[in-house]
């Protein structure tokens, strides 16, 4: 019964430790979420003693009368969707046929797409490709190059499987050919693996800056997270933003309020989706693992 | 003649089902435009890429631009950050979610584990750019961590232009974002265990620890060696991203690894063929270093890798 008694005590550390751990994970966004409503330096010196006068949307509204981070987000809305379009149907499409019992040449397609899971170009070749093709400086750039997405491919070849063949045979013997098997039978089945995947495709786009960085120069064709990366890791804060003639001390202080707030305004699409999805990204991710 | 049946069978295929070849065009397409033309491409590494004469018309050079870079006095340098810090994230890195996934195990209430769960995974969502961003507003002089430092210390410490931190923090910021969503593998892996080998072990005086020894963890292996290997193979391939991200010019001693180092002699400095050559020698590597590993964890795996 000794060994209860230790059993005991580990649970009780492993909560006590789980909070902790809790804790450190939500800690950072839970102050970048106050950060931006308060004065930074009220945040620290005053700690929990914060007064109402303290709140500030100062931050907020420079960051929406300047305009450069509303215009990153629009351009983000219109390369997510576009990509999460292409991307999903391109893989579904592929994912559909490499699902097909018996096709010809199924392994050989399938060594095709893994190849380049492990091997790629590099960098320069690659941009050099999409010079070429006169993509540099379009929305292109962004869409197509990673349109192709093996691992969505597997994903959607593997729930594909797990639709019952009698169906398509039935519709096969009742004189329907592929294309309207596709879209009359199999089509309507798929919505949950669409959904994940064009969640994923989403989410992977907005978050994304390093394409746009080397692609795009037009500074009216970043999206946000370029936007923010001038802001928050180059510093520069748009002139815009601070206009008014104010003392350094002040200047500083707005600059780190709209800082925060950019990370916020950011962020919050996810963030207020998060939780409602959660059980498709952890399906995703289950589906995925089995190959 | 059976191989003659088998070839006309198989046209026949094809030819009844054209339409599902069709489907495929648009994905087979666009991985030779985007993935295999620039694997021929990655041939300016053996040439003098001038973009007058195109990929094709430039000159042959040898291995002129890899001698160049290897006898380079920032070779060593740019070659031992990049495997440094690659490695010190494996190493900190891989075992975390291991962890997490075992104590995420022994939460009994199924909403309370779930809520953990909402919490842990959030940070994976946030984007790197964002990461960063808070990684340099956190450790900044005026930052709340020296905020809080400034009770025991007369003077902020610059994190971020310190070569020394350039490797905890990104190991550490990462471990942050990355943690909790990549156990989730494992915490399934975990859901698969009959708990009646738990009450069995129990019951012949089985202690918690010992139960998650002999019981957990063996069915968390094959799990880990598949994704070690994985994350042993993209060891070179480490993210240029948030390296690039975190750089200053400080902390640059430390925090120049090879991608970023392409990125800078070729799309930046023009020097194409350079770069290629720079990012070729880090593949290769690459490579090699999957088939070691692979090796490896075979032999500890009884027989099973991946390759």
């Amino acid at each position: 019964m000794n060994n209860s008694k230790t059993d005991k005590l580990i649970l009780l550390f492993n909560k006590v430790l789980l909070s902790v751990i809790v804790m450190i994970v939500v800690f950072p966004l839970l102050y970048v979420l106050l950060a931006s409503f308060l004065e930074p330096n009220a945040l620290i010196s005053k700690g929990f003693k914060i007064n109402t006068s303290d709140w500030t949307f100062e931050g907020y509204k420079r960051i929406l009368t300047d305009g450069t981070i509303v215009k990153g987000f629009m351009n983000s809305i219109l390369y997510s969707t576009g990509f999460t379009i292409v991307t999903v149907l391109v893989c579904i499409l592929a994912g559909y046929t490499l699902s097909t019992e018996g096709l010809v040449g199924r392994k050989i397609i399938m060594v095709f797409f893994l190849i380049t899971m492990f091997f790629n170009g590099g960098l320069i070749p690659t941009y050099l490709v999409v010079r070429d093709l006169g993509m540099l400086n379009t929305i292109w750039s962004i869409i197509v190059p990673n349109a192709i997405n093996v691992w969505f491919i597997i994903l959607a070849r593997t729930y594909f499987k797990s639709i019952p063949k009698e169906l398509k045979e039935a519709a096969r013997i009742d004189g329907a050919s592929e294309f309207k098997i596709f879209l009359k039978i199999v089509f309507p089945l798929s919505k949950p693996i669409i959904f994940v995947l064009a969640l994923y495709a989403f989410i992977g786009q907005w978050n994304a800056y390093f394409d746009a960085m080397i692609y795009l120069e037009d500074r009216d064709l970043y999206p946000l997270q370029l936007v923010l990366r001038s802001i928050l890791i180059q510093n520069e804060v748009q002139p815009g933003m601070i206009s008014d003639q104010l003392a350094r001390a002040e200047l500083q202080k707005i600059s780190e309020m709209i800082k925060y707030s950019s990370i916020v305004i950011a962020s919050l699409p996810l963030i207020v989706m998060y939780p409602f999805f959660q059980k498709y990204f952890e399906k995703g991710v289950m589906v995925g693992s089995l190959k | 003649m059976k191989v003659a049946s088998k070839i006309k069978s198989q046209f026949e295929f094809i030819k009844q089902n054209y339409v599902l070849y069709l489907l495929l065009a648009p994905a087979v397409i666009l991985t030779i435009i985007f993935k295999y033309v620039p694997m021929y491409g990655a041939t300016i590494a053996f040439k003098d890429f001038s973009p007058i004469k195109g990929i094709t018309g430039s000159e042959w050079v040898g291995f002129k631009h890899f001698t160049s870079f290897l006898t380079s006095p920032n070779f060593m340098e740019i070659f031992m950050n990049t495997l440094k810090l690659s490695s010190f994230e494996l190493l900190i890195g891989f075992p975390i979610p291991v962890i997490l996934a075992l104590m995420l195990n022994q939460v009994r209430r199924a909403k309370v584990k779930k809520n953990v769960q909402l919490f842990l995974y959030a940070p994976h969502f946030i984007s790197v750019v964002v990461v960063s961003g808070m990684v340099f507003l956190f450790l900044s002089p005026t930052g709340p961590i020296n905020a809080i430092l400034s009770i025991f210390l007369d003077k902020p410490i610059s994190f971020m232009s310190d070569p020394e931190a350039f490797r905890t923090i990104y190991i550490w910021s990462g471990v942050w974002q990355g943690a909790g969503w990549a156990s989730i593998i494992y915490v399934a892996a975990l859901a698969n265990v009959d708990p009646q080998l738990h009450d069995a072990a129990t019951v012949d005086g089985a202690s918690l620890l010992q139960r998650i020894w002999h019981i957990d963890l063996p069915t968390l292996k094959p799990v880990m060696a598949v994704l070690f290997i994985l994350a042993a193979g993209g060891i070179m391939a480490i993210g240029f991203e948030k390296a690039y991200l975190l750089q200053t010019s400080m902390n640059l001693p430390s925090a120049e690894i090879i991608p970023t180092y392409v990125y800078k002699r070729g799309l930046q400095a023009g020097d194409y063929s350079f770069a290629t050559a720079v990012g070729l020698f880090n593949a290769v590597i690459n490579v090699i270093l999957l088939v070691f590993v692979n090796q490896v964890v075979k032999k500890l795996n009884e027989g099973e890798g991946l390759l």
